[in-house]
């Protein structure tokens, strides 16, 4: 173990102990009271049990999706941002989300009349077809990935997607509207762990990518041919960086829709902590993230109550002005 | 000089006689409105109605000209209409209108006891104000019948829910404290559960929902779309939530019927078909019947 390594494993594990705390602590609070000696009660059935129907219906699937979402999108975020070499690039960059909003815009608009296409699965299936149209693009005229022609056909889908989503809620009717306008905001209040299992398989095939790629990273980040020149297959890293990070946001949004702030606030964060090496960087930024996203979660289930923040709403009015703050710090 | 002023009051009176004659073609952007035309009879002066509108059937004949957000101000004038029904909300719609003469009939939608209201001013407003009058007196009629059946009843806590992701308990919508849905829910002998919430409606959490228990949960949709399958699944879904009394008690209605999304002259029936669920046994016998307890 090389030195920087041994110095950062402290801040790493300190994350670590956040996010097991966070996620043990969000579903004891919320806008109800409830008791936790009903809660843990094993003479009361479930059925009857309201209190421990809230801890474990309402409450604790929210904390774990949180932690899911706000882990995902954070270390994609870092991925993003190494293999774009661009420090504000974001989960979103690419027009991934941005393809899974319109697959989302579909099944909220046309649900009625196809009511068998799930809004989660659509929402997949929109940032697949973003992704793939991405990839095509960015290898048509070139031997591996250029960075640039990603940025440029992410941003051009990007925008381009935005506008089909325009169309489609054009094309809503004004109660569908107002729930496909929600889903933008983001919401975690998946009411059972259906969501959380099925995005699960996609988050560990991306988070089995982001292990592998940590070294990589850090050679690219420095650029293609120095990478090269070291033995990185860069090809291969490029393309391991691209898909993991893009299946990790993918998954993240059908699960808790477009939540903005994450991917960039919590790796910058981070950075300022433990340094540039990928290898403290991505598991921090996994463990702070899925802590981060679970208590503005809590702020959002509890500011308002009965009435509910939008989660997105709330990591944008903290992590704006805090990223603003860093900007300011750093110059 | 005494002749420019005769001419210029001729014409002010004759532009007021215009203003207010009786239109003869009429062009609505207000579903509600557009029903409430065809109840007091004056279908035949109908020249165009909203995107959205579906009833009565006869309307798929008429001319589109847009809707709450997206009017089209080029295909109204091309109808050369001489009364434009419009929502108060629509401030630009309402500039441009204004500008080129044409009339127009705001509609102020609030609260179920603006429905009449509505009707009576429509029915005066188009010089069909006696037969305006027997439709809204009817309305209020049934819905004296109706209070007066469910009076003195116990009256169960419900949610009413007009919107829910298909096959989840994600992105539930439910009328709040205001407006004319909770105005339905209340005459129909319900409490609003979440009634203390003054908004129209409000995004209910399963936390929420669990916490309020409502003895009965009554979500309606537009009728498109819902076959008996659909509707038994989508019911099925609520047992997500094993706590919350209606679910316990199998006190969960999916009703798809678009009389309850309109705040038009068929809100009556709307309001009977929610209080025929909430008190089955109002509704047996007669008027006033009791012949069945409720549970």
């Amino acid at each position: 173990m090389t030195s920087p390594l041994r110095r950062g494993a402290p801040a790493v594990l300190l994350c670590f102990v956040a996010m097991v705390a966070a996620v043990l602590a969000a579903p004891l609070i919320g806008s109800t009271p409830i008791s936790f000696g009903r809660v843990f009660s094993r003479t009361i059935p479930f059925a009857d049990n309201v209190d421990a129907q809230i801890f474990f219906i309402a409450r604790l699937p929210r904390a774990v999706a949180a932690a899911l979402v706000g882990g995902a999108l954070a270390a994609a975020g870092v991925v993003f941002q190494g293999l774009l070499r661009n420090p504000l690039a974001t989960p979103y960059t690419l027009g991934v989300s941005a393809g899974a909003a319109l697959g989302a815009m579909i099944a909220i608009t046309f649900g009625s009349a196809l009511p068998m296409i799930g809004v989660a699965p659509a929402s997949l299936a929109g940032a697949a077809l973003a992704v793939g149209v991405v990839y095509m693009l960015a290898r048509a005229r070139h031997r591996g990935l250029s960075t640039t022609v990603l940025l440029l056909a992410g941003v051009t889908l990007n925008s381009f997607f935005s506008a089909l989503i325009l169309f489609v809620q054009y094309l809503a009717g004004p109660g569908d509207l107002f729930r496909a306008l929600r889903w933008l905001m983001g919401d975690l209040d998946v009411a059972s762990y259906e969501p959380i299992v099925a995005a699960l398989p996609f988050v560990a095939l991306a988070f089995a990518g982001f292990a592998w790629l940590a070294r990589p990273l850090n050679l690219l980040s420095i650029g293609a041919e120095a990478a090269g020149a070291r033995g990185v297959d860069v090809e291969r890293a490029q393309r391991v960086a691209f898909f993991s990070a893009s299946l990790a946001t993918g998954a993240a949004v059908s699960v808790g829709g477009p939540i903005g702030f994450i991917g960039i606030i919590v790796p910058h964060l981070v950075r300022l902590v433990v340094g540039a090496d990928h290898r403290l960087v991505l598991p921090a930024s996994t463990f702070f993230g899925a802590a981060f996203l679970v208590g503005c979660d809590a702020v959002a289930r509890i500011a308002l109550a009965p009435l509910e923040l939008p989660v997105g709403i709330v990591t944008a009015v903290i992590g704006g002005p805090f990223f603003l703050w860093m900007l300011l710090r750093r110059s | 000089m005494k002749v420019r002023t005769c001419i210029t009051l001729i014409a002010v009176a004759v532009l007021a006689a215009a203003q207010n004659a009786k239109p003869s073609r009429i062009v609505s952007l207000v579903p509600a409105v557009t029903e409430m035309l065809y109840a007091i009879g004056a279908a035949g002066e109908v020249a165009g109605v909203s995107s959205y509108d579906s009833f009565p059937p006869e309307v798929a004949s008429k001319p589109r000209v847009g809707a709450l957000l997206d009017p089209d101000f080029e295909r109204i004038l091309s109808l050369k209409p001489d009364l434009v029904i419009v929502y108060s909300t629509q401030h630009d719609l309402i500039d441009r209108l204004e500008r080129a003469r044409v009339p127009m009939f705001v509609d102020e939608h609030a609260g179920l006891a603006d429905i009449t209201a509505t009707i009576r001013r429509l029915g005066r407003r188009i010089r069909r104000a006696e037969r305006a009058d027997q439709v809204a007196a009817s309305i209020e009629r049934e819905l004296a019948d109706i209070r007066r059946r469910v009076a003195g009843r116990p009256r169960p806590k419900t949610a009413l829910i007009f919107g829910r992701e298909p096959g989840s308990l994600r992105s539930i919508y439910a009328s709040a404290g205001v407006g004319f849905m909770h105005d339905m829910l209340e005459a129909a002998g319900g409490t609003d559960v979440f009634g203390d919430v003054m908004r129209q409606s409000l995004q209910a959490t399963t936390e929420v929902l669990l916490a309020r228990a409502p003895d009965v949960i009554l979500e309606v949709h537009a009728a498109e779309g819902w076959t008996p399958e659909r509707v038994a699944s989508e019911r099925d879904v609520w047992r997500g939530l094993p706590g919350v009394p209606a679910v316990k008690t199998g006190r969960v209605y999916l009703v798809a019927d678009d009389r309850i999304s309109v705040p038009g002259p068929r809100v009556a029936d709307a309001v009977r078909v929610l209080a025929r669920l909430l008190h089955p046994g109002a509704f047996d016998k007669g008027p006033g019947g009791t012949s069945t307890k409720p549970r």
